[in-house]
C-alpha cells in the first residue's frame, strides 16, 4: 500500500497514480511515439525525390540579325537572350516577386502582375520585386548556345 | 367469426396494409411532435437533429441574435457539397483536359452550366457568410468563457473555408486559375525574402519547401492540379465536416448562444405566451453527476423562457436554408461563373487577379510579398484566434457592441479604420514608396516598412489608445477588430475595382491601357 491510511480521499479523487494508471500511460506514450514516427515517414511522401518538369538545359539558335539590346525569347521558355559587342547573355524573365513572366520593353523589363520594373541588366527599378532578375549560364554548343535555367551566373557575364 | 379473424392469412393482410404506418412508427418512435414530450423525443431521437437541444431560449430565436449567419454558412456548404459531387461526374483533373471538361460541363452537360454557377455562387456566399458570422460572434462578445474553444474551432473553419475556395480556383485550368495559383504558390515561397536578407537561404529554404510541397513540382503543372483537386474534393471537406460537427456540438455543450446576464427579465413579455415545463431550478443533471466534475452549463438555470426547438428553431433554420438556396439559385441564374482561355504558362494574365476575397491580400502583396502574403495575415490570424484568451471581461456578453466603448467606439474605429487605410493607400498610389525615392534601399527595409505594415501599426496604435482610454481589453479588441475589418474592405475594393494592367491604379476598368 502506497497511500497512507490516514489520508482521506473521496472515490472521485483516488490516489495520485496507481500502478495500473502508470502502465496505461506508458502504453499510451509508446503508442504516441510510434504514431509520430510513422507520421514523419508519411509526411515525406508529398515531396518527391525528383520533380516532374521539362529539361532545364536547352540550346538556342540566335537569329543572325538580332539587333543589340533586343531580346530574343526562345519558344516555350521564360528566358530573354541578348547579344551585344561583348557577347551573348541570357536573363531569366521569371519575376522575383511572385513568379509572373516579365515582358521585355524599351527600358528593360516590366511585370504585368504587380508592376515591378527592371532595367536592361535585370536590376530592380520599381515595384515590390525583392531581387534582380538572375542571369543564366550560357555556353557555346548545340545549335549555337546552350542555356541552363538552373545555373545562375554573376550579372554581367557574357559569352 | 373470431376464429376466422385470427387466421394467419388475415393477420398477414392486416400487417401488410399497415406497413407504411409501421415503418413510420419504427423511424419516429416518439410519435408526431404535438406535445412538449413528443417534441423533445423528436429531437433527441434523431441522429441529425440531436445536435440541437430540445428547447431553445427565446433570446436566441430573435432574428437579431444571430441573423441566421451560421445556418447560411452551413446551407451554402451543403449546396457546394451537392453541386460539387455532381460536377465530379464530368470533371477530369489533368491539365488541358480539365479545361475541356469544364467546357463540356458548360456547353454539353444538361444543367451542367447551372450547377457550376450554383457551386461558384454558393462558395462566394459561404465566404461572405462566414466572415459576417465571425463579426457577429465578435461584436456580441460571444467568444467568452465558456465559448473560447468554439471561437477557436470557428477560426479553423474560416481558414478551411478560404482554403477550399483557393484550391477550387485552380481546377478550371484557365488563365485566371493558372496565374492566381502561381502567385499563391510564390507567396508560400516568400519567406525567402527574409532568409535572403539574413543570408541563410542556402541552408534553410523553408519558402521553397512550402512551395514544392504545395505544387509537387517546381511550377504549376499536372502534379499541382492533382494536389489541389485532392485537397478540394477530399481532404478539406473532411476537415470541414469534422470541425463543423465539433462546432455545432459545442454550441449546445456551452449552454446555447451567449446571452446577457439579465436575459430572462428582458424576454419576460414574450415568455408569458408560453408555458414553462417546470419552474424550479434543477440542482444537478442526474446522469452526469456521478461521472463529471463541475457543473454542466444547464445546471442552476431553469428552462424558463425556452420554447421547444421543434418547431420554433427548426422552422427558422429551414427558412434560412431555403433563403440561402434561393439566393444561390438567383445569382447562378443571372451570372455565369467565369472561364477564360486555356492556361498558358508563358504569358501571364494581365492583370492576374485572385478571387475577390484575396484581392485585399494581393494589394498588400504588391508592396511586399512576405509581409503582405504571410507576415500580416499570420499576425491577423493569430490575433483573431487569441481574442477569447486576451479579453476575459464579462461586461456586455451576448449584446451587440457590448462592453466599454460600445457602439460609439465601433463607430469611431470605423471612421479611423477607413480613413487611415484610404490615406496610406492614396499616398502610396500618388507618391510611390521607398524604392521610387531611394533606388538602392535594402530589401529588408521595404519588407518592414511598406503601406501594409504602416496601416497595421496605425491600427495597433489606435487599439492601444482605446484600451487605455476605456481601461478595458474589450475596448481594445473592439477597436482593433473594427479597424482590420475596415482595412480589409478598403484593400479589397481597391484591389478589385481600382487596379488594372501591371497592377496600376485606374479610376475605372474602362481606362485600362491596351497591352
Amino acid at each position: 500500500m502506497t497511500t497512507k491510511p490516514t489520508e482521506k480521499r473521496s472515490r472521485f479523487e483516488p490516489e495520485p497514480m496507481p500502478r495500473r494508471d502508470f502502465l496505461g500511460l506508458a502504453a499510451l506514450a509508446s503508442m504516441a511515439a510510434a504514431f509520430f514516427v510513422s507520421m514523419f515517414g508519411m509526411l515525406k511522401l508529398p515531396k518527391a525525390a525528383v520533380s516532374a518538369s521539362p529539361a532545364k538545359k536547352f540550346s538556342v539558335a540566335l537569329p543572325d540579325a538580332l539587333p543589340v539590346g533586343e531580346a530574343f525569347v526562345p519558344p516555350g521558355r521564360s528566358v530573354a537572350v541578348f547579344r551585344d559587342g561583348e557577347g551573348v547573355f541570357a536573363i531569366s524573365t521569371v519575376c522575383t516577386h511572385l513568379g509572373c513572366i516579365v515582358k521585355p520593353n524599351a527600358n528593360g523589363f516590366e511585370c504585368p502582375c504587380h508592376g515591378s520594373g527592371f532595367s536592361k541588366d535585370g536590376s530592380v527599378t520599381k515595384g515590390p520585386a525583392p531581387k534582380p532578375l538572375p542571369w543564366l549560364k550560357v555556353s557555346k554548343g548545340g545549335s549555337g548556345f546552350v542555356i541552363d535555367e538552373e545555373a545562375t551566373v554573376k550579372t554581367g557575364t557574357k559569352v | 367469426m373470431g376464429e376466422a379473424n385470427r387466421s394467419a392469412l388475415n393477420e398477414f393482410w392486416v400487417n401488410l396494409k399497415s406497413v407504411p404506418s409501421q415503418i413510420y412508427r419504427a423511424m419516429f418512435r416518439g410519435g408526431a411532435p404535438v406535445s412538449d414530450r413528443t417534441r423533445s423525443s423528436f429531437v433527441f431521437g434523431n441522429v441529425f437533429l440531436h445536435l440541437h437541444s430540445v428547447r431553445t431560449h427565446l433570446w436566441s430565436l430573435r432574428w437579431s441574435a444571430t441573423m441566421g449567419l451560421g445556418i447560411i454558412t452551413t446551407a451554402a456548404f451543403l449546396i457546394t457539397l451537392v453541386t460539387g459531387v455532381l460536377l465530379m461526374f464530368y470533371y477530369k483533373p489533368y491539365p488541358d483536359v480539365a479545361y475541356q471538361s469544364i467546357k463540356d460541363i458548360h456547353f454539353i452537360v444538361p444543367t451542367g452550366r447551372f450547377m457550376r454557377n450554383i457551386h461558384r455562387w454558393a462558395a462566394n456566399v459561404m465566404v461572405v457568410a462566414v466572415l459576417l458570422h465571425m463579426a457577429r460572434a465578435f461584436y456580441t462578445a460571444s467568444y467568452r468563457k465558456p465559448r473560447e474553444f468554439n471561437w477557436f474551432i470557428g477560426w479553423g473553419l474560416l481558414v478551411t473555408t478560404l482554403a477550399l475556395s483557393f484550391t477550387g480556383y485552380l481546377l478550371p485550368w484557365d488563365q485566371l486559375a493558372y496565374w492566381a495559383i502561381t502567385i499563391g504558390a510564390n507567396i508560400a515561397q516568400s519567406p525567402r525574402e527574409i532568409t535572403d536578407a539574413m543570408g541563410i537561404t542556402q541552408f534553410f529554404d523553408i519558402g521553397a519547401l512550402q512551395r514544392e510541397v504545395l505544387l509537387g513540382s517546381d511550377k504549376v503543372g499536372e502534379e499541382s492540379l492533382i494536389r489541389f483537386y485532392l485537397l478540394h474534393v477530399m481532404i478539406l471537406p473532411i476537415v470541414m465536416a469534422m470541425l463543423m460537427a465539433v462546432h455545432f456540438w459545442r454550441i449546445r455543450k456551452d449552454g446555447g448562444l451567449a446571452k446577457p446576464v439579465d436575459v430572462d427579465a428582458r424576454v419576460k413579455a414574450d415568455a408569458q405566451e408560453h408555458y414553462p415545463v417546470f419552474t424550479e431550478e434543477p440542482k444537478k443533471t442526474y446522469q452526469l453527476a456521478a461521472v463529471v466534475k463541475g457543473r454542466t452549463p444547464a445546471v442552476g438555470s431553469g428552462p424558463e423562457n425556452t420554447v421547444p426547438s421543434m418547431p420554433h428553431l427548426f422552422y427558422a433554420e429551414l427558412g434560412v436554408l431555403m433563403f440561402t438556396t434561393l439566393i444561390c439559385l438567383v445569382l447562378a441564374f443571372v451570372s455565369d461563373a467565369p472561364l477564360k482561355e486555356l492556361a498558358n504558362p508563358l504569358v501571364p494574365e494581365n492583370p492576374a487577379k485572385a478571387p475577390w476575397y484575396f484581392l485585399g491580400l494581393q494589394e498588400i502583396v504588391s508592396f511586399s510579398a512576405f509581409m503582405g502574403g504571410i507576415g500580416i495575415p499570420m499576425l491577423c490570424w493569430i490575433g483573431l484566434g487569441l481574442i477569447p484568451f486576451l479579453d476575459k471581461e464579462t461586461e456586455g456578453t451576448g449584446e451587440w457592441f457590448g462592453g466599454p466603448g460600445g457602439a460609439k467606439l465601433v463607430g469611431w474605429s470605423m471612421i479611423y479604420g477607413f480613413a487611415t487605410s484610404i490615406a496610406v493607400e492614396a499616398f502610396a498610389i500618388r507618391f510611390g514608396w521607398l524604392r521610387e525615392w531611394f533606388p538602392d534601399i535594402p530589401q529588408l527595409v521595404i519588407t518592414l516598412v511598406n503601406p501594409g505594415t504602416v496601416i497595421t501599426v496605425l491600427y495597433a496604435g489606435f487599439s492601444i489608445w482605446a484600451l487605455k482610454r476605456f481601461n478595458s481589453t474589450r475596448a481594445g479588441a473592439l477597436a482593433l477588430f473594427t479597424c482590420f475589418l475596415c482595412g480589409f474592405i478598403v484593400l479589397t475594393v481597391i484591389g478589385t475595382y481600382f487596379r488594372g494592367p501591371n497592377w496600376e491604379f485606374f479610376w475605372s476598368p474602362s481606362d485600362w491601357s491596351a497591352h
